[in-house]
């Protein structure tokens, strides 16, 4: 199970790691998806290790505690969220951070439609 | 009872994973009882996180919700960055990597043509409530972006701190909706696809939003939005303060 564990963190560290650079790289002072570089990488592992034979079950396990664990960090998260200066922010806060949201769900629809993506 | 207190106060972390077990089990009751099913548990337990981070916010009189009571910080570090990530990460386990590279493209144009929506939108927003300078008007449309996005473009173009304050307030805002609008709106735009989550990611932006909003959706589609939406506060943030800053100066 570590060593599923261990794979996770490695691909997680790369990929943050790999972020920052590329961030540094276009001069930003931020780390430029450096999740999904992460991602990218455990899926690639994860097959590089298929291929070879070394990816078994205890090893899936330790991912996936953690990824069962996403649930329950985001409500951790939503109680942590500073909820209350949101709600109470101003009409402008609340306008501009509901309106274009509904704006998209409207476009996404469209485009589902109209593209046909699922 | 000291001695609680005190258990409580060394083993933060520990208290969370209490807390968040107890709130889960009590989603999943009233998701069963009262709503049959039709309403997702998880749905019901991220809505709890925030009623109980709101009700946080007015008595712990802090910016992290129920976090700033001191029994419940651990909910702070649980809820982190940290494990935040490494949880996203460790869900790409069971995602397709051929699918991914597959919908790229997609996902790389609905991450433009959403920056931009959200952008333009924030801009006529704050446009309609009086604002006229490009400095504001760009930090104000980065905020409707995400909240990583405002203050580092008000930050870069040099914004006063209460726009700044603001732009961090709007892109809140827009998690929260996110997270709440998605489960409840994703049968009725046809978000039911791996393809589709990934163009949702790209499209939507904040990650935190899109990949809560999915969990309480479906589970399997975490993976799918989060990998799109991940590169969404870092393309805002390189594209902000730059190309839509100059448009906006040229225009006012």
């Amino acid at each position: 199970m570590i060593y599923g564990i261990a794979l996770l963190a490695f691909s997680f560290l790369l990929g943050q790691w790999m972020g920052i650079i590329l961030g540094h790289w276009i001069g930003i002072d931020s780390n430029v998806g450096g999740v999904g570089f992460a991602m990218l990488i455990l899926m690639l592992t994860k097959e590089a290790f298929q291929r070879r034979g070394w990816f078994n079950a205890e090893l899936e396990y330790g991912v996936d505690f953690w990824g069962k664990l996403y649930i329950p960090v985001v409500v951790a998260m939503a109680a942590s969220l500073n909820v209350k200066a949101a709600v109470t922010s101003g009409s402008l806060a609340i306008a501009a951070g509901i309106i274009p949201v509904i704006v998209v769900f409207i476009i996404f629809r469209y485009l589902n439609k109209t593209l046909k993506i699922s | 009872m000291t001695e609680l207190i005190q258990v409580i106060d060394s083993y933060g972390l520990i208290v969370a994973f209490l807390v968040v077990g107890i709130i889960i089990l009590f989603s999943s009751i009233i998701s069963k009882k009262v709503f049959r099913s039709k309403i997702p548990a998880s749905a019901i337990a991220i809505f709890i996180g925030l009623v109980l981070g709101y009700f946080g916010g007015i008595f712990g009189g802090g910016t992290n919700g129920l976090a700033d009571i001191r029994i419940f910080k651990g909910l702070g570090f649980m809820g982190g960055g940290m494990f935040r990530d490494f949880t996203i990460v460790a869900t790409a386990i069971g995602a397709s990597f051929l699918l991914i590279k597959k919908s790229g493209m997609l996902g790389m144009i609905s991450l433009f043509l959403g920056l931009v929506v959200f952008f333009t939108i924030g801009v006529a927003l704050g446009w309609i409530w009086g604002f006229r300078d490009a400095v504001s008007l760009t930090t104000i449309g980065a905020g409707a972006c995400t909240y990583i996005v405002g203050p580092i473009t008000g930050a870069a173009i040099g914004a006063s701190s209460d726009i700044i304050a603001l732009s961090i307030g709007i892109g809140v805002v827009k998690t929260i909706t996110v997270i709440i609008l998605t489960p409840i709106l994703a049968k009725r735009i046809g978000l039911n696809s791996e393809r589709a989550a990934m163009s949702y990611g790209g499209l939507m932006g904040t990650t935190s939003g899109v990949a809560a909003g999915l969990a309480a959706t479906d589970p399997k589609l975490v993976p799918y939005g989060a990998v799109t939406a991940t590169f969404y506060s870092g393309l805002g943030c390189l594209i902000c303060p730059s190309v839509f800053y100059l448009i906006l100066e040229y225009f006012f």
